[in-house]
């Protein structure tokens, strides 16, 4: 059985902010990372792998960036995945969410054709969209199960526990499908000493457009439908009047006074 | 591609400043910019180039082209409750926006109407703006599903030629409106917290990225239709106008059992059945400072006494103390009760983007440095766990008294 995880570099989003004076990004000492969705779909992935050894599970992370975002790769090998690919070309610079799905589905056509399990994470932490896998599972023409928290495996189907607004629902889908997964019961886990050794061995292959026989007015800039036209700093909000409340006794009776003068509680 | 007009190029560095990507850089030996590999193309440069000296080739389309499309449509999201099917707030919201922007545009208002036995919600949405119902019935429509949803909406979209499609950003409405965007490779921006009209009659959407600490305008210059998502409680619920009519157009429906690929094998409703955070008046949030699972206990209690409903951060979330359906934030709900309490929670900002339009905030924390006094109306820097058995006490005694 093939499992092909998307994956995705990006910047530690706590850490990136706009100076509000002058409207520039500060970006001093943020990091690059492996999306924490995308590592928990990878812990999906070697935890089927795991539990249905009979299947013989093959693992393949794909991720489009720049040439910087092998970085992720080479962490997704040392968490299990078997194989990893880089899709990387200038040319896909400025693509919005179609023209990224776009380039995905094109790289996982070419790379893995005959797979059976796509599991991604349900969004990216710098763009928030949680748009990108669903674009590329309609490209590729397969079912979509999103915000996935726990997979199985059930013959030629997968059945995924999904988180719904009031609980969870379990849908089942017959392969090959695309599922996302939230953050769910997974947990990130610390690659031990033998798994980064072994991460060593494993293949990384980079892939320029033309590699992967793309047209070129589907991707970048031109074939992107949206287009940003500003960034700016969201408003500085100051806060109101704050209080000490070392004394527990006083810090609750004004907490009941703003309430009942606020109207919260009945006078 | 970004080109950088070396002659006009002074190498004042503004445009390294304010590259969000660090994709440019002016190069000492030359002192003229240079755009590396990671460049987005965001275009932030070039508005913030005093010189004129960078430029990006954009493709356009005919205003006649575009002109082919108009009409606002929403998605009619709706939901079971005790049973019975009612519209989805967000719907509603969404009604009042895109009324705002049909107007804007000289343009009616439509709602798509999808499901079985949905004809009862029509009038209300009539009442809430909408001038055109498109009832979409079918069998194979009862629940949602990707695929036929997906399926029904785009040919609607592709026969009727909208120029704005706005969707619910609900787990759904996240779920549907990028597969149809794929389908008919148009543009959509997700979790927009302003929309608006501008002068060329496009679509303005706003968006926060990196979890809130940036906001990016986008615009889909030369697709139609625009399409956006819109997080519940963003945008206020319009006042029904009885009076008002509009006109219900059925469509006709065309799927079969096998066009629908996903099957739901069970619904599983978690135990605080009924409680939608989003809906909420009064909300007790925790965060981390709680310290412990059984302290859960104090703040329900806090809850019931002030009618009001738990709900809570990430971490706790993440820890297995409170269910999911109950967090609040960027990987949550977005709430906007009429009073937000907040215990033991630090503000990151991407609990704030979850909260800080709640009527009312307050705040109480025992790091006087917390982001969430920041957003609070009234705070207290204190210790949660000794402040809230003393306040329990002191509402009953009020409670009492009258």
């Amino acid at each position: 059985m093939k499992i092909v995880i998307l994956v995705k570099q990006v910047p530690e989003a706590d850490k990136v902010a706009v100076d509000p004076e002058t409207g520039t990004l500060i970006r001093e000492g943020v990091d690059s990372i492996l999306n924490p969705y995308c590592e928990y779909a990878l812990d999906q992935a070697a935890k089927l792998k795991q539990e249905y050894p009979e299947l013989n599970i093959e693992i393949t992370a794909i991720t489009m960036g720049p040439p910087q975002a092998k970085a992720v790769l080479y962490r997704c090998l040392e968490l299990g995945a078997d194989k990893g690919y880089l899709i990387s070309d200038r040319k896909f610079a400025g693509s919005d969410v179609w023209a990224t799905s776009t380039a995905l589905k094109e790289g996982v056509v070419h790379i893995e054709p005959d797979f059976d399990l796509i599991l991604a994470g349900k969004q990216a932490i710098d763009g928030d969209t949680a748009q990108v896998p669903a674009e590329t599972a309609e490209q590729l023409g397969i079912p979509q199960i999103t915000y996935g928290v726990d997979v199985k495996i059930n013959g030629k189907r997968v059945e995924v526990k999904r988180e719904t607004e009031t609980g969870y629902q379990v849908l089942s889908v017959k392969m090959p499908a695309l599922v996302t997964m939230s953050k769910g019961s997974n947990i990130r886990r610390v690659p031990s000493m033998q798994q980064v050794l072994d991460s060593r061995s494993k293949p990384i292959e980079t892939f320029s457009a033309d590699d992967i026989n793309i047209d070129e007015n589907k991707i970048g800039l031109k074939a992107s439908p949206t287009q940003v036209d500003k960034i700016f700093a969201p408003p500085v909000k100051t806060g109101g009047e704050i209080v000490d409340g070392k004394d527990p006794k006083i810090a609750a009776q004004k907490l009941l006074d703003y309430l009942v003068e606020n109207n919260f509680i009945k006078r | 591609m970004l080109e950088v007009d070396i002659e006009a190029c002074t190498g004042c560095k503004v445009c390294e400043r304010v590259c969000p990507f660090g994709a440019i850089v002016v190069v000492p030996e030359t002192k003229k910019a240079k755009v590396l590999d990671n460049c987005t193309l965001c275009g932030a440069c070039v508005s913030a180039c005093n010189f004129e000296a960078l430029s990006i080739e954009r493709k356009a389309v005919s205003e006649e082209e575009l002109a082919k499309f108009n009409k606002v449509f929403v998605w009619g999201e709706w939901e079971k409750k005790d049973g019975k099917i009612v519209i989805k707030n967000v719907a509603l919201e969404l009604l009042g926006k895109g009324k705002e922007l049909a107007d804007k545009l000289g343009e009616s208002l439509a709602i798509l109407l999808l499901g079985k036995d949905v004809e009862h919600l029509a009038q209300t949405l009539i009442h809430h703006g909408a001038d055109i119902v498109y009832l979409c019935e079918h069998e194979l429509l009862e629940e949602y599903s990707t695929d036929g949803y997906a399926t029904v909406i785009s040919s609607v979209i592709a026969s009727e030629k909208p120029s704005v499609v706005l969707y619910g950003a609900t787990p759904n409405g996240r779920d549907l409106a990028p597969r149809i965007a794929a389908r008919l490779a148009l543009g959509l921006t997700a979790d927009c917290t302003g929309l608006d009209i501008n002068e060329n009659r496009q679509l303005l959407q706003t968006r926060p990225a990196f979890g809130g600490n940036i906001m990016a305008s986008i615009l889909s210059p030369y697709t139609r239709p625009q399409m956006s998502s819109v997080r519940p409680n963003v945008f206020p619920k319009p006042d029904p106008d009885e009076n008002k009519t509009g006109e219900i157009k059925r469509v006709d429906v065309n799927l079969k059992p096998y066009s629908i690929r996903t099957k739901i094998i069970e619904e599983i409703v978690s135990k605080d059945e009924g409680i939608n955070i989003e809906e909420s008046k009064i909300l007790v949030s925790v965060g981390r400072g709680i310290g412990n699972k059984e302290n859960i206990k104090v703040i329900e209690n806090l809850a019931k006494e002030l009618d009001g409903t738990v709900s809570g951060s990430r971490a706790l979330v993440d820890l297995g103390w409170i269910p999911h359906p109950l967090q609040v934030g960027q990987s949550g709900k977005t709430v906007a009760p009429t009073l937000y309490i907040a215990f033991g929670i630090s503000g990151a900002i991407q609990h704030l983007v979850g909260m800080s339009s709640s009527d009312t905030i307050i705040a109480v924390n025992n790091d006087a440095d917390a982001p969430i006094f920041k957003v609070a109306d009234f705070g207290i820097i204190g210790n949660m766990h000794e402040i809230i058995p003393e306040f329990i006490k002191l509402l009953k005694e009020h409670k009492h008294k009258n």
